[in-house]
């Protein structure tokens, strides 16, 4: 149906079908080349009236660009973009690009310095008179209040935009999105900073907007949000359309075929370790710590060898435990010791000194310095190894680098290229890589794979089994079930307090249930 | 197994979603940040009136306003250009070549100490002085918007050659010989009120209007808030940016033209060393240097506080050789305040 014409349609300059029932965005035959690389090769893609429609494909797979060219800040060099049918406006106009499409991106386009409502109608503020006249502050407010009021969005027009949540500045780009008439709305990764309860909110939103007519596309890396809020998924692959079809359809074995081009699935990351042997020294010891306030009394220790997962959901604590064991934040009280020795608590050097690697949660705020090449942010913290007296030697860095490279399989065009040209898989890497650098006894990882592809999400966790292989102590600090799955056995918080300890074997239900505080069967309460 | 892979628990752990607003200051806080400087600029006026029963007369009250008119002009420009998140370090050179070069071309060939080209009338200096400035404000624009270089070294560099420029037309002296079109709005009054006073305070009321109430005035906000947003919303960035450079850079020449009409001469070093009084003034008065944040009524605060605290000292019987140690910590004891007055980290 749709579907084969669509395809054909990528492949040869179709226009479409003038029936009544056009496409409210179609995409026919469009390349992009970038100097050398090609983007995006001769694809296609179709929009149906009231649709959520997911596009999906690994980190490079050309979906950006797309976006770009779908909204009008990139021109294609080759094929055709059509509007309902019609042909897209010229790339200048940008209003009339604005009337047809809207793009909520990852970074936000809402100005933290003014009001919620100047934010809504920037550039085109309500005027006594023409649009050179004076604002009417009272027009323009009360425009906002009855526009957020349409949407059922409860925020006070007139306070700053900067302190909206993420949530609700989102749910802002989405109803000046609509307000500017646009029926088709392009989500980059809307719940990529979003807590569960506000991805809901938000799926909500979508499906009573898509009642009311609004095409959405769709762009995740969370494949159960596909099959949660979409109908049809086209999947990209280097550039290439792979398919398009019912979500329904579709086996996330296939599907995930279909992104990675591969027939084998993830692996289920150590699946099939071994348990911890009970005679293996214990690498790591926390013992009472209390954090400043987001967390009570702690205890745990982690043996060589072992991966200790901690799950929490947002405010549970468990990212403020995994930092404080790291030295990024200061326990009130309680030590952390490492191979036995008490480790100076809040200070990271002092961490990195006992043996403590670790992966940051937010990678571009911690765990990287963009503009700087890959070597130097692999060897950071390990500086001091690399020659005497402050002298960092570019051969001994060179080679550390190159062997952390192969190592983590980053995909690169060598050591010496900037961390900031890397797809967000590989800069995660790269985080890793720091933290393997000095051959920590202890690995944290906080959050590693959030935002990162199916692919570089396996290897990434791979890495951390060939390092408890070799004697460290690993500790993952998530709430992502794939990640929890690598570990031995799995400490759940819930609002400052251990709630449960799992043993490897958990249901995902179990998991929820004592992620949310919800004491599910079997979920032995811990300490 | 594959399968599950996908399944995921969906709450995630971000510090953007717990983020608490640190900042409680609505849009009415926000007016109260506006008048934060009132109480100290009543506070100074009492401590002028102790120090002196001199100070707080009519007199001395209209000379402070006189006197603080180029400070408060400059202010205005930089205060513009800090809102759309660049920097003009140049606008104190600006202040001392943009009079020079004008005059220069208009005073003529030969006859007195400092020879002009004479190639303009008398009267065209007051433009010519305004274009001047206008010319240096495009050519800041240009190295900043289109070689994109950093505002901050580039405005630095034409700080220097601007002065250099200056004294090797001046050949390091005072101009005294000045056509007197030039010196009139520095020295002339209306209704018993300097003109250079009429001028700030409509300068400042046109600022304060179209950056309220228009939608152009609002773009700076926006922009500095936001560049990338304020494009996507089809504001002009570049355009708005440039303009901004250039109208800054106008309000430095007329700064100067005051300064020639008060003191009679361009001095050789006018408008030398006023950069960090400007950028200073601006911040105690709430302008951020971030960019996006502040308004045009709180720097003119922050300016008057700043000549308020020189003529206290003045009246106060500071010995001058200490005026610049002690105008240099108050600076920076009023920096440190307002930097916990306004909440924002400046970093």
């Amino acid at each position: 149906m749709n579907i084969s014409r669509e395809r054909d349609g990528a492949v040869g300059d179709g226009r479409p079908e003038a029936d009544g029932t056009s496409p409210v965005a179609q995409a026919v035959g469009v390349s992009k080349h970038f100097g050398a690389t090609v983007a995006l090769r001769e694809v296609g893609l179709t929009v149906a009236p009231g649709e959520s429609h997911a596009l999906v494909g690994r980190n490079g797979a050309g979906k950006s660009t797309l976006v770009s060219i779908l909204t009008g800040l990139t021109r294609p060099d080759t094929g055709q973009v059509y509007f309902n049918g019609e042909p897209a406006p010229p790339i200048t106009d940008r209003n009339a690009w604005r009337a047809r499409v809207a793009c909520v991106y990852q970074k936000s386009t809402i100005i933290p310095t003014i009001s919620v409502a100047e934010n809504l109608y920037l550039n085109r503020q309500d005027t006594v008179g023409g649009r050179g006249g004076a604002i009417s502050w009272r027009t323009m407010r009360a425009s906002a209040a009855d526009l957020l009021q349409t949407w059922n969005i409860d925020v006070d027009p007139r306070i700053e935009a900067g302190r909206l949540t993420v949530e609700q500045r989102q749910t802002l780009e989405i109803a000046r999105a609509l307000s500017f008439g646009a029926r088709f709305i392009i989500l980059d990764e809307p719940t990529a900073q979003l807590d569960g309860a506000g991805i809901q909110r938000l799926f909500d939103r979508l499906r009573s907007l898509r009642a009311a007519g609004v095409a959405f596309l769709f762009i995740s890396h969370h494949l159960q949000e596909i099959y949660e809020i979409c109908q049809t998924v086209t999947v990209y692959r280097d550039a290439r359309h792979v398919l398009t079809t019912p979500v329904a359809s579709l086996s996330k074995e296939r599907l995930i075929e279909a992104m990675t081009g591969e027939a084998l699935g993830l692996r289920e990351a150590g699946e099939q370790a071994a348990p911890v042997s009970a005679a293996a020294p214990e690498v790591l010891r926390v013992d009472r710590l209390v954090g400043t306030s987001e967390f009570g009394e702690v205890s745990f220790g982690v043996r060589a060898g072992e991966t200790l997962g901690i799950a929490g959901a947002v405010g549970a604590g468990a990212v403020a435990l995994g930092e404080t064991i790291v030295g990024l934040r200061k326990p009130l009280s309680g030590t952390v010791s490492v191979a036995g020795k008490p480790v100076r608590p809040g200070s990271v050097p002092a961490g990195l000194a006992a043996g403590i690697g670790f992966v940051p949660e937010d990678r571009h705020r911690q765990g990287l310095i963009p503009l700087r090449s890959i070597e130097e942010n692999l060897t950071l913290t390990v500086t001091d190894r690399l020659g005497r007296f402050g002298f960092v030697s570019g051969d001994a860095r060179r080679r550390t680098a190159t062997a952390l490279m192969q190592r983590l399989d980053v995909k690169a065009a060598g050591p010496e290229q900037a961390v900031s040209a890397l797809s967000g898989g590989n800069q995660q890497k790269v985080v890793m890589g720091r933290a393997l650098a000095s051959a920590p006894k202890v690995l944290v990882l906080i959050r590693p794979t959030a935002g990162v592809d199916v692919k570089s999400k396996e290897s990434l966790l791979g890495t951390v089994e060939v390092a408890t292989a070799a004697g460290s102590a690993a500790l993952i600090v998530s709430d992502e079930l794939d990640d929890l799955r690598a570990a031995d056995r799995v400490i759940v918080m819930f609002k400052g307090r251990v709630v449960a300890e799992l043993p490897r074997g958990w249901s995902d239900q179990q998991m929820v249930a004592a992620i949310e505080g919800l004491q599910g069967e079997g979920a032995d309460s811990g300490e | 197994m594959v399968s599950e892979m996908a399944d995921r628990v969906v709450e995630r752990e971000t510090p953007a979603a717990v983020e608490v607003p640190t900042r409680r200051t609505g849009p009415k806080l926000a007016r109260f940040r506006d008048f934060a400087l009132i109480p100290v600029i009543g506070l100074l006026l009492v401590a002028g009136f102790v120090a002196s029963p001199f100070f707080l007369t009519l007199d001395n009250m209209v000379a402070v306003l006189q006197q603080s008119t180029e400070l408060s002009l400059v202010v205005l420009a930089e205060a513009l250009i800090l809102l759309v998140a660049r920097m003009d370090l140049s606008l104190e050179s600006t202040v001392g070549l943009a009079p020079v070069i004008a005059v220069w071309l208009v005073l003529p060939a030969h006859g007195s100490r400092f020879n002009g080209l004479g190639l303009l009338p008398g009267w065209t200096a007051v433009p010519l002085c305004l274009a001047i400035g206008a010319l240096i404000g495009a050519l800041n624009g240009l190295l900043v918007l289109k070689v994109r270089l950093n505002a901050f070294i580039v405005t630095l560099g034409m700080l220097i050659t601007l002065r250099g420029l200056q004294i090797a037309i001046t050949g390091g002296q005072s101009v005294f010989e000045l056509p007197s079109s030039i010196k009139y709005l520095g020295r002339a009054a209306w209704l018993g009120v300097p003109v250079s006073v009429w001028i700030c305070v409509v300068l400042f009321a046109v600022g304060i209007v179209a950056l309220s109430w228009f939608r152009h005035g609002r773009s700076l906000y926006a922009i500095g808030g936001n560049a990338d947003a304020a494009r996507a919303a089809g504001i002009r960035v570049e355009r708005v940016v440039w303009v901004v450079f250039i109208v800054g850079s106008i309000l430095a020449a007329l700064a100067g033209i005051l300064f020639v009409g008060r003191l009679g001469s361009i001095a050789a070093g006018q408008g030398a060393g006023m950069i960090f009084r400007v950028f200073a003034a601006a911040v105690i008065g709430g302008i951020s240097l971030n960019g996006g944040r502040g308004t045009l009524f709180g720097a003119l605060t922050g300016v008057l506080v700043l000549v308020l605290i020189d003529n206290v000292m003045v009246y106060g019987g500071v010995p001058p050789v200490w005026e610049g140690f002690l105008d240099g910590v108050i600076i920076l004891g009023a920096l440190v305040v307002s930097r916990f007055t306004s909440g924002e980290a400046q970093d």
